[in-house]
């Protein structure tokens, strides 16, 4: 076994640990907003780890090339999209504001203004119920 | 004709990427798959065209090497970080706060929320364009003094960033000094309660 097998392995574990810890986060954290964190660094790292072992394994095949593009896709696609998550969480308030130490933005203004939908007058049964509207309780986490 | 010019330089570094990555997909660099990657990346640019994105500043590669290292660096400690509060018991607390920025172009902008959204610990919730104000949640601060650091380090980001792409214009925004902003009132009055 030569040094390079001894890097690759150890990339590879950790990013699988890392991989570990971030599906762990994504059930184990609170709200929407902290599950989108354990879904950009611990993932992110870890995939690149993995791709950093396979590379060294796999070093003058043609594939590397790919692993490197899965990298670079990577990076710049999980930051986006954790993005559009979280906004959309945060604007229909799914964030657990007890949980907040500082919160300088306040609540959001409605998305909406509040008409009659046209066919349940009594309110969209499709629509989610604010995280923290005027009259609801504190969730419990399970 | 000068607009079409314009469009087409514009292009270029598009269409170099898209070349790029087909020869990457295909694992080797040939002449075949450089000719098929051209056609088929004029084709696609063509039929499905984006909105071009002025390219206003320019590359430094000594700074791009700052701001690639202090990234990496980051993104090891912000990971290990948040694998830690993934597996330890109990709850956290976490932080909204708003950064007023001092970049007033897209093209960095879009780079400095990507690389916040990976590190230091915060993600971006919302951008004001017009004000340059950034809404991000932080996942973990342990008082007021920790979401202040926090500030500094988004700071310290667009700075890397801003010195590392940025036109000369930009970098001049940078060290401006800067007026009080209403983020950091906010704060203080947070403190004072």
């Amino acid at each position: 076994m030569s040094i390079a097998d001894v890097i690759a392995s150890v990339c590879l574990i950790a990013g699988c640990f890392l991989c570990l810890t971030a599906g762990l986060g994504l059930i184990r954290f609170p709200d929407v907003l902290n599950r989108m964190h354990a879904a950009t660094k611990p993932q992110v790292l870890g995939v690149l780890l993995v791709m950093t072992g396979a590379v060294i394994r796999l070093a003058g095949q043609p594939i590397v090339w790919m692993l490197v593009l899965v990298g670079v896709f990577q990076l710049l696609t999980a930051p986006v999209s954790a993005h559009m998550v979280s906004r959309i969480a945060y604007r229909r308030r799914h964030v657990r504001r007890d949980l907040l130490l500082v919160d300088e933005l306040g609540k959001p203004a409605d998305p909406l203004p509040s008409r009659p939908h046209p066919e349940h007058p009594e309110g969209d049964p499709d629509v989610d119920e604010p995280a923290d509207g005027p009259d609801a309780t504190p969730r419990t986490t399970s | 004709m000068t607009a079409r010019v314009t469009r087409l330089r514009q292009q270029v570094p598009l269409l170099v990427w898209l070349v790029l990555v087909w020869n990457m997909l295909w694992g080797t660099f040939s002449w075949a798959n450089l000719l098929s990657g051209l056609l088929i990346a004029v084709v696609a640019t063509t039929l499905l065209p984006l909105p071009s994105v002025p390219a206003s500043g320019r590359f430094r590669p000594v700074a791009a090497l700052r701001f690639l290292g202090r990234f990496l660096a980051d993104l090891l400690v912000s990971s290990a970080e948040v694998s830690w509060l993934a597996i330890r018991p109990g709850q956290h607390r976490s932080a909204i706060i708003t950064v007023q920025l001092r970049t007033d172009s897209d093209l960095l902008l879009t780079v400095i929320a990507e690389a916040l959204s990976l590190v230091p610990g915060s993600l971006v919730l919302d951008l004001d364009r017009e004000e340059q104000v950034l809404a991000l949640h932080l996942v973990q601060v342990r008082d007021l003094a920790h979401v202040e650091r926090q500030r500094a380090n988004v700071l310290g980001m667009e700075d890397r960033v801003v010195r590392a792409f940025g036109s000369a214009e930009d970098i001049a925004r940078l060290d401006r000094p800067d007026t009080d902003t209403p983020e950091t009132q906010g704060t203080e009055r947070l403190s004072q309660l």
